[in-house]
């Protein structure tokens, strides 16, 4: 009796399958068709992305591309969804391949890779789909339908490196770093040169935590240098960097006159610095993945995608940048960092991208 | 005439296995009435039936004359049934009522009302002479009296029909008298007791009546006054039993077992055994009596590989074996019944079946070129299930399933099928019934009558009396006597266990000095 | 009811019983369950493209499922299956980067050298266990962060500074042209026939070899098995030292066949906790980490098209699946009450 009854349902389960499946082959090769610049009926361009494990609210990279990507669309009256702008996040590295993949097959005109961690998948991915535009971030990927997007975090590090020497009180200020790879390595190197730039005296405690996503080892590392004696710390460390945030801000809770401060990375952390009415951000090095994920989209939505390219934003483009202090940096400082990066700008000063 | 439990007809099945079969058990009101049974004879599953842990097949249950339908121990409770158990449920780090009132808590506004319940327990305690002190941690408490324990949590959850399952196991003979003497108490206060026991003696010193079980089948009610122990061993195994085991003469001839000058010591490094001398034969077996803790442990893991020696020299049939793993001292020829048959004789999760193997599942023809053949571990435990009267429903039957007389039966047919020279058996009949002890007992002596030496601890007298050839009294390490068990009594023994060595003294130690 | 009809219910209730709190869960937060579940099912069967990386995904979880398995059936707690698959990875991408050779010798060297790996990764909370009686549990979670660090260093080692290997040489590849065609371009690689021969290794290892007798024995018993003469402490060793092997062919599979890189990694992978799960669902039985490495796997992968398709976050998703996956462990659950159900009716 029971049986029966479960033979019925499965074979329910079973027809439905079939019809589903029969949905998703009619959609494919339409969708696959259609990929690549050939312009659809009303020449509107279609963009999205894929992030690491990140996920588009990792107060850093993801998020940051994911606005300019939202932006784009607004500028541009799309909608999010098919045809629009979209996202899909990934939970591990495996995903990276299907969520691309999946894009394309949508027909999306433009598909980011968020990250570094993206770019065997993209290039790969580029190699399968040679009619698809792809881009990444971070990452050099030679394909001619990849273009290629780097910052020179160096520089935006350097000024960070300049803020925190100028401002330290205690003469010892700190760099807590990911993993050792070219990108943090680049941050770190142009905040110790920024730092020797502006006062020699002013040591340097770097530490990597060999993670993005470990708060807690964040939390400890930060612990050890303010208890060392620093007094500013930078941090290139995404979510892990979460967690010297926490820590600032528990010191500044217990003693409201503790001198502490963050200096964030990628987005303006400064909300993440909130303690009561103060806060211990003292200015954030902007990546600006958003104003990248921008223009790279307005190029190829105008014809003009730089497929084998790799285009590097710097101070010059506003590809990196300082943000406000809110008044945390004081006014004389605030003139010395903009005459560092009028001369960086001019080209006067070149910022080492490793630390020799 | 008044009963307050009647079990009518009861029949319980497992699968194909019938535990209960046609069982009658009443119950008068006031009595002890003793349920007698060897191991595996289907007690236990009547109990659990009447405490409501399984669901009969067949029969009818009333208490106090109404029919009930008991579905689970709550409704058993409420019955005022309650259980002793074996094995005590109490949580060792409470105190005594923390453990009575556990999932029965008095609360006052959600607050566990602790004094009112110790009153009540301390109150019931002096009530039935219990003497429990309320207030102690169980870890701190005896284990009789943590048996108290169990019976106060009935008496507190106002049971007047109590079931006691096998409470003499663990207790010392003089907590067995004061148990005896509680258990007079509780009827003169009008409780009834259903006592689940194998054990002959404590039947015919407490109990009333007696129904007896052979077999998940009833064999009928006797009153215990017009009964004797020999009649309800043979009620309960089905044939006359001897208690007085019979074996013929000893031959002994040349050495087996030597042990010289052998010096062992436990796991902290302090010297278990010092300086022990020690001779078996073939054809004899030598009893070692001794209480529990004087070096019989560390003797028998050095002579099977499984301790270090610290000093002296083991040899088998003139083979020196000092220090050898376990292995090369089985293949020696040395077969071992180890004395924890849980922790040491059998993989409890494995079939019977393998466990029979457990010794030859590496050679031919069972094991070639590293590839096992299991039917032939099968085809091997049939035959050893078969001889030895293991009982199981197959040899596919994990251990842990048999019976203990039963799981023993397995290991001594896997270790005397061997062949051994030497045999080693370390309590041996621990925790059996009297059918299973007989057995035991006769194995050993069948392998002696075949030639074979055989080695007996006992911490019980009159299973080194009965059982052996020549006796070795082990005391602090040494074996400071050997006696022959025709020329000496059960007195002389207990003292010389107490290490009063009066007959021999200054020989004994002359000897060891 | 037969025993047969109960054990093909159960896991079929549970997996109802899953789907229906999913779908509820979604729909208290506003989701469309139906699109969700159309989307999972098409992300998993939709068409061949989506078949081959479900395969994909479930091969590597055969064999961290595998290695716990193993050692669960010697009594062990093998936690280190993470860290003896990215070993495994790391060794397997660095023989097929370092050299090349004719393929018949490239390929099986490679796959040895992750076995070889994560057999030392093994080897190590063995060795301790057995002489020293450290506890393998405490043992083998530390291995993980020591190879993942020493992984990550090697790396850079290797590379030069750079955070991701080259691609290894086609001739260690596991990567098949036929497959892919077959698949829509899929990542679908020979793997899964060498997971599946792994299948066969270890209930080979298990149910036909003195060996296997032995492991079984030590681990439902230490003491009983001394007593029979067995060795315990080399069999605590060598069932670790293969379960590790299992492991390091499952970081083979990511190194040779999905990736063909090996790259730093700030986290864990997952797979090997995933394993735990696994092997559990498949009750430490090489068919039945089979079927867990299956729904795990086909989960995973398939739940990747919600967001997709059906605009469900992957958080939602990540606690649907969740469920799914809970009901199916605690079937046990669901087991008791259908017997209860049947002693009821068998009652009346």
């Amino acid at each position: 009796m029971a049986k029966r009854k479960f033979g019925l349902g499965l074979s329910l389960l079973l027809a439905s399958s079939t019809l589903l499946a029969a949905c998703g082959e009619e959609e494919t090769p339409e969708v696959a068709g259609d990929t690549g610049d050939e312009p659809t009926e009303e020449e509107v361009f279609s963009v999205a992305m894929v992030t690491d494990v990140g996920g588009i609210d990792d107060k850093s990279f993801n998020q940051s591309a994911w606005e300019g990507i939202q932006r784009f669309g607004e500028d541009n009256n799309l909608e999010q969804g098919d045809g629009g702008f979209d996202y899909l996040q990934s939970a591990s590295d495996a995903d990276y391949n299907t969520n691309l993949n999946n894009l394309i097959r949508r027909g999306f005109d433009l598909v980011f890779g968020i990250g570094f961690l993206m770019e065997g998948a993209v290039a790969e991915i580029a190699q399968q789909q040679p009619e698809a535009q792809l881009a990444i971030i971070d990452a050099v990927v030679e394909e001619p339908n990849v273009a290629s997007v780097l910052f020179k975090e160096q520089e935006g590090a350097f000024l960070a490196g300049v803020a925190a020497a100028l401002m330290t009180e205690t003469g010892k200020v700190g760099f807590v770093g990911g993993m050792e790879i070219p990108v943090i390595e680049r941050f770190e190197a142009g905040f110790r040169a920024g730092v020797e730039a502006a006062n020699p005296d002013v040591e340097v405690d770097v530490q990597y935590t060999g993670a993005f996503d470990k708060a807690e080892l964040g939390k400890t590392t930060a612990n050890r240098m303010y208890s060392a004696g620093a007094d500013i710390i930078f941090h290139a460390a995404g979510a892990t960097g979460n967690g010297v945030f926490t820590e600032a801000k528990e010191r500044k809770e217990q003693d409201p006159d503790a001198n502490v401060w963050v200096i964030g990375v990628d987005a303006d952390q400064y909300d993440q610095g909130a303690v009561g009415d103060t806060n211990v951000t003292l200015t954030s090095v902007l990546k600006r993945v958003d104003n990248a994920v921008y223009d790279i989209s307005t190029m190829a939505m105008n014809g003009e995608f730089p497929g084998g390219e790799t285009i590097v934003y710097g101070l010059e483009d506003e590809g990196v940048a300082l943000a406000d202090s809110r008044g945390a940096i004081t006014e004389d400082v605030l003139a010395q960092i903009e005459e560092f990066k009028q001369q960086i700008v001019a080209g006067e000063i070149t910022v080492p991208e490793t630390v020799e | 005439m008044e009963y307050v439990i009647e079990m009518l007809n009861i029949r319980k099945e497992f699968g194909s296995f019938v535990a209960n079969d046609d069982i009658t058990l009443q119950v008068k009101k006031g009595e002890i009435h003793a349920l007698l049974g060897e191991n595996g004879a289907g007690k236990s599953t009547l109990m659990n039936v009447l405490f409501g842990l399984y669901q009969p097949e067949g029969g009818e249950i009333r208490v106090r004359g109404e029919a009930v339908n008991i579905t689970d121990p709550n409704v058993a409770n409420k019955l005022g049934i309650g259980m002793v158990h074996q094995h005590f449920m109490l949580v060792e780090n409470f105190t005594v009522t923390e453990n009575i009132i556990l999932g029965n808590e008095m609360t006052k506004a959600g607050i566990v009302d602790k004094r009112k319940a110790s009153k009540r327990v301390k109150k019931l305690s002096e009530q039935y002479g219990l003497n429990v002190d309320p207030n102690a941690k169980i870890e701190d408490i005896s284990v009789g009296m943590q048996q108290r324990v169990e019976i106060l949590k009935t008496l507190y959850r106002g049971a007047d029909i109590l079931i006691f399952d096998e409470p003499t196991a663990s207790l010392t003979p003089q907590e067995i008298t004061e148990l005896i003497q509680i258990m007079q108490r509780l009827v003169q206060e009008g409780k009834s007791i259903i006592l689940i026991t194998h054990k002959l003696k404590e039947i015919m010193d407490v109990s009333d009546r007696v129904t007896i079980i052979r077999k998940g089948q009833g064999v009928g009610t006797v009153v215990t006054a017009e009964t004797n122990p020999n009649e309800l061993a043979s009620l309960m195994v089905g044939r006359q039993v001897e208690f007085k085991t019979v074996k013929g003469e000893a031959f002994p001839k040349d050495t087996v077992l030597l042990i010289e000058d052998l010096t062992v010591a436990d796991y902290r490094g302090v010297e278990k055994v010092k300086g022990l001398n020690l001779e078996v034969r073939h054809g004899e077996i030598v009893g070692i009596a001794g209480i529990d803790g004087n070096g019989q442990t560390e003797l028998i893991e050095a002579i099977t590989g499984l301790r270090k020696v610290k000093g002296g020299k083991i040899t088998i049939s003139g083979k020196d074996v000092t220090g050898k793993k376990p292995r090369k001292v089985t293949e020696a020829g040395v077969g071992h019944i180890p004395q924890d048959r849980h922790k040491h004789g059998l993989v409890l999760d494995f079939p019977i079946g393998h466990n029979i193997a457990l010794q030859t599942y590496y050679q031919a023809p069972i094991s070639k070129g590293g590839v096992i053949h299991y039917e032939k571990i099968a085809e091997q435990a049939k035959r050893i299930i078969e001889k030895y009267d293991v009982r199981t429903q197959s040899e596919a039957t994990p251990a842990r399933a048999l019976s203990g007389g039963n799981q023993q039966k397995a290991i001594i047919g896997r270790e005397v099928e061997r062949d051994p020279d030497l045999l080693i058996a370390a309590l041996p009949t621990r925790g059996l019934d009297v059918g299973a002890i007989e057995f035991i007992h006769s194995r050993l002596i069948e392998q002696r009558d075949r030639g074979k030496a055989v080695l007996l601890i006992s911490f019980e007298l009159d299973e080194v009396m009965n059982v052996s050839d020549r006796i070795a009294v082990i005391y602090d390490g040494q074996i400071i006597d050997e006696v022959l068990p025709q020329d000496t009594s059960e007195q002389e023994l207990g003292l010389l266990m107490a290490g009063q060595s009066d007959r021999k003294t200054k020989a004994g130690a002359n000897e060891h000095v | 009811m037969s025993n047969r009809t109960t054990n093909l219910l159960v896991p079929v209730l549970a997996v109802v019983l899953g789907l229906l709190v999913g779908a509820i869960i979604m729909w208290v937060s506003g989701y469309d369950a139906i699109a969700g579940y159309a989307a999972l099912w098409d992300g998993i069967f939709g068409d061949l493209y989506r078949v081959g990386e479900t395969i994909r995904q479930i091969t590597p979880y055969i064999l961290a499922g595998l290695a716990v398995a193993f050692a669960f059936r010697a009594g062990l707690f093998n936690i280190g299956v993470e860290g003896q698959l990215i070993v495994g990875w790391f060794a397997a991408a660095y023989v097929g980067v370092a050299v090349e050779l004719p393929k018949v010798i490239h390929l099986p060297l490679a796959i040895l050298a992750a076995a070889a790996a994560g057999a030392l990764w093994g080897f190590i909370p063995g060795l301790l266990k057995a002489k020293f009686h450290v506890h393998e549990v405490i043992v083998t979670i530390m291995m993980n962060y020591i190879a993942l660090h020493v992984v990550n260093a090697l790396i850079e080692v290797v590379t030069g500074g750079s955070e991701r290997t080259e691609r290894i040489f086609p001739s260690a590849s596991l990567r098949s042209p036929f497959l892919e065609a077959l698949t829509d371009y899929s990542r679908l690689h020979y793997g899964i026939i060498v997971a599946l021969i792994m299948v066969v290794v270890m209930w080979f290892i298990l149910d036909k070899t003195t060996t296997g007798f032995e492991l079984k024995s030590v681990g439902f018993n230490q003491h009983a098995s001394q007593y029979a003469g067995m060795k315990v402490d080399r069999n605590i060793i060598l069932a670790m030292v293969i379960s590790g092997a299992f492991a390091g062919i499952g970081g083979a599979m990511e190194a040779l066949g999905t990736f063909e890189y090996v790259s730093s990694k700030g986290g864990f992978t997952g797979i090997g906790f995933d394993g735990i799960a696994v092997a559990l669902l498949g009750m430490n039985t090489p068919i039945g980490v089979v079927l867990g490495a299956t729904l795990f796997g086909s989960l995973k992968y398939g739940a990747l098209n919600m967001p997709n398709a059906a605009n469900i976050p992957v958080e939602i998703v990540g606690i649907v699946t969740a469920i799914i996956i809970y009901f199916v462990a605690a079937s046990y659950v669901i087991r008791l009450l259908i017997e209860r159900a049947a002693r009821k009716k068998e009652a009346k």
